[in-house]
C-alpha cells in the first residue's frame, strides 16, 4: 500500500512554525497503540497549550480565592484576574466595553440565557425566529423550548447541496413578524462559513435582533462585534484552546441591561429584602453565584496565546491544511466529502462506501487517528443529506500535514479490513 | 490492538454486517419497536411475530447502523426464532455480560449452542464505546415484545 506521505507535495507555508506550535501542546506528543496521536477532533474540543495549563495551575496555587467578595489581598488578586479575563475577551472580540461580556458555562448556556431572558420577555405568540438548517442542537432546542412555552414560530433557512447558506431563500423568510435570527457563524459539520454580516444587514431591515453562534467561527475566523453589528454573539472556551466549563455571551449593553436576570443568586443583586431584590447591571446581572474563575483565567490565557501567534496566521495555516486534506481524501476511492461550500474552514465530514462512520472511527483509532463519528449534535442536518452519521475530521492551529497523511493511510487500512 | 481489532471485525461479523439475515419485515408480525442509539443516530426496527405461549414465531429487522450493530441484530434474529420471551431475556443477559467482559462460565446447557454462535461478538469487550452497538438490536427486541415503541441505548 503506497503511503500518502510518499507522493504528496507540500502546500504549506513554511513561515508558520508548525513544529514549534505543536510542541506547545503536550497532548500532541501522546502515542496510542504504538502510533503518534493524529488528533483530528478539534471541532468537538481542542487540545490546550502548556501556557494555559501552567497559568491555571499557577493561579490555583498562588492567587486563588472567591471573586467580588473579600477585602483581603488574595480575593482582590482573584477578582483582578477574573476581570482581566473579561477585558481580554472584550478586546479579542472588539466589544465596546468589557461590561458586554458575560461569562457562562458554555455556548449552550449562553444561548439558553438569551432564549429565556430575551425570548420570554420580549417575544410573544406569533412572533418568528429564523434559524438555519445547519444549526447544531444548542441553537435549535432552546428555541423549540421557547416555542412550546410561548408560541413563537420557528422558520428554517435552507442550504444548497454543497452546504452554502442560501441568502435569497433566507430573505424570503424575513418579514414583519421576524423578531430574531439565530444562526451559526460556521457549520460544525460542513465547515461552511455563513455570510453573517449580510444576514445581520438583512435582518436589521425588519428590525429583527440577531444572535450568532460563534463557537466554531471565532476559533477560525475571529470576530469584530462592532463591525458585525449583531445583537448577541456566543461562543465556548474549550474549542478556543481554553478550558471547558466557560463560555461567553456578548450582547449590546443597552439590550443586556433591558433584559431581566436568567438565574437568581449571589453577586447579581444590588440589594435583597424578602419583599424585593434590585438587580445589578450587566454583566453581574447574568452571573449569579460563584463564576468559573479559573476557567476565565484559562480562557484569557488561551486568547493571549492565539493572539500572539496571530489569528490571521492561524487562518492561513488551517486553510492550507484544509486544501491539503481535501486533496488527499479526494484521492481515496469511495470517499465522499459532505460539505463543499465556497467558503469553508478546516472541517471535513465524509462517508466511505460500505463502512459506517462508527466502524471507521474504531478502526482508524487503532492507527492513532482521532476523528468524531456520529451526528455531531446536528441531526436535522444529517437528515438533509440523507445520512444517519458521518465521520468528521476537524483541524486546529496545530494540525500538520503528518496528521492528514496518517488519516489517509488509516482510511486505506480500514478499506482493507472491509475488503 | 490490531489483534483486538481483527477479532472485532472478523469475517463472520463483516459477513453479517454486509449481508444481514432476516433483514425484512416478516408477514403477520404483531409487535415492533425502534432501537435508537442517540450517540450516533443509528436506528433499527425489530418486527416480531409472537405466537401462543409467548413464543417468537418469526422475527426480522431493518434500519441503518454500523457493522457491529447490524451483525449483532442479524445473529440475534437467527437465534431467537422459536424461543420464548423468557428465554430471550436470559440469552440477552448472558450476551450482555459477554459484551462487557463479565463472567459467563455458567451458561445453562439449553443455551450453550446459541452462546457459542454469539461468541464471535465477544471481541467487543475490548471496545467499551461499541458495546451499545452490539446490544442495540437486543434492546429493541426486548422493547418490542414488552409492547414498548422505542428502545434507547441511553
Amino acid at each position: 500500500m503506497a503511503l500518502v506521505s510518499e507522493h504528496k507535495i507540500s502546500t504549506i507555508d513554511n513561515n508558520y512554525n508548525i513544529d514549534s506550535i505543536r510542541e506547545d501542546f503536550p497532548a500532541l506528543s501522546l502515542e496510542f497503540n504504538g502510533h503518534p496521536l493524529s488528533f483530528l477532533d478539534s471541532g468537538a474540543s481542542s487540545q490546550k497549550p502548556s501556557k494555559v495549563l501552567d497559568r491555571m495551575d499557577y493561579v490555583y496555587r498562588n492567587e486563588y480565592a472567591n471573586v467580588h467578595r473579600g477585602a483581603y489581598t488574595l480575593s482582590q488578586q482573584s477578582t483582578d484576574n477574573y476581570e482581566y479575563a473579561r477585558k481580554t475577551v472584550a478586546s479579542f472580540m472588539n466589544a465596546k466595553t468589557a461590561d458586554e461580556i458575560i461569562f457562562t458555562r458554555n455556548v449552550t448556556s449562553a444561548i439558553n440565557l438569551v432564549a429565556h431572558s430575551y425570548g420570554r420577555n420580549f417575544l410573544k405568540a406569533g412572533d418568528e425566529i429564523i434559524i438555519s438548517q445547519m444549526e447544531h442542537h444548542a441553537n435549535i432546542v432552546p428555541w423549540q423550548l421557547l416555542r412550546d412555552a410561548i408560541g413563537i414560530e420557528l422558520k428554517i433557512a435552507p442550504i444548497d447541496d454543497a452546504g452554502n447558506f442560501l441568502l435569497d431563500e433566507f430573505e424570503k423568510l424575513l418579514g414583519p413578524k421576524t423578531k430574531l435570527v439565530a444562526v451559526t457563524h460556521v457549520s460544525n459539520v460542513l465547515g461552511t462559513i455563513v455570510p453573517i454580516k449580510t444576514i445581520v444587514e438583512l435582518a436589521k431591515n425588519f428590525g429583527a435582533k440577531v444572535l450568532i453562534d460563534g463557537c466554531q467561527g471565532i476559533v477560525h475566523e475571529g470576530v469584530d462585534v462592532q463591525y458585525l453589528d449583531a445583537d448577541f454573539y456566543a461562543f465556548t472556551g474549550h474549542k478556543l484552546y481554553g478550558p471547558s466549563g466557560i463560555g461567553v455571551l456578548w450582547g449590546k449593553l443597552d439590550l443586556l441591561n433591558s433584559m431581566p436576570p436568567y438565574e437568581g443568586g449571589g453577586d447579581m443583586i444590588e440589594s435583597v429584602t424578602f419583599e424585593k431584590s434590585i438587580f445589578r447591571d450587566a454583566p453581574a446581572r447574568f452571573e449569579a453565584g460563584t463564576p468559573p474563575i479559573i476557567e476565565a483565567v484559562g480562557l484569557a490565557s488561551a486568547i493571549d496565546y492565539v493572539t500572539n501567534v496571530g489569528m490571521d496566521n492561524i487562518a492561513i495555516h488551517e486553510n492550507n491544511i484544509l486544501k491539503y486534506a481535501t486533496s488527499c481524501l479526494s484521492e481515496i476511492e469511495g470517499l465522499r466529502i459532505i460539505g463543499n461550500a465556497e467558503k469553508k474552514i478546516g472541517i471535513i465530514s465524509f462517508e466511505l462506501d460500505g463502512i459506517h462512520p462508527h466502524d471507521i472511527s474504531t478502526i482508524i483509532d487503532s492507527k492513532g487517528v482521532a476523528v468524531r463519528a456520529g451526528h455531531h449534535c446536528a441531526q436535522p442536518l444529517m437528515e438533509r443529506y440523507g445520512v444517519p452519521a458521518t465521520a468528521r475530521a476537524s483541524f486546529g492551529m496545530y494540525t500538520s500535514e503528518g496528521d492528514i497523511n496518517q488519516l489517509a493511510d488509516a482510511l486505506n487500512y480500514a478499506k482493507g479490513i472491509f475488503g | 490492538m490490531e489483534d483486538d481489532l481483527r477479532e472485532l471485525y472478523q469475517e463472520v461479523i463483516l459477513d453479517h454486517g454486509k449481508n444481514p439475515r432476516n433483514f425484512a419485515r416478516p408477514l403477520n408480525t404483531n409487535y415492533e419497536a425502534n432501537g435508537n442509539n442517540p450517540l450516533c443516530g443509528d436506528k433499527l426496527t425489530i418486527f416480531v411475530k409472537l405466537g401462543a405461549d409467548n413464543i417468537i414465531e418469526d422475527v426480522g429487522f431493518d434500519g441503518r447502523g454500523c457493522a457491529i450493530s447490524i451483525a449483532s441484530a442479524s445473529m440475534m434474529t437467527d437465534i431467537v426464532k422459536g424461543r420464548s420471551i423468557e428465554q430471550v431475556d436470559i440469552l440477552f443477559g448472558i450476551f450482555h455480560r459477554m459484551c462487557t467482559g463479565e463472567d459467563i462460565s455458567e451458561v445453562p446447557s439449553e443455551f450453550e449452542d446459541d452462546i457459542d454462535k454469539l461468541m464471535v461478538m465477544s471481541g467487543v469487550k475490548q471496545f467499551p464505546m461499541r458495546v451499545k452497538c452490539a446490544t442495540l438490536g437486543w434492546h429493541a427486541m426486548q422493547a418490542a415484545v414488552r409492547g414498548d415503541e422505542i428502545a434507547s441505548t441511553e
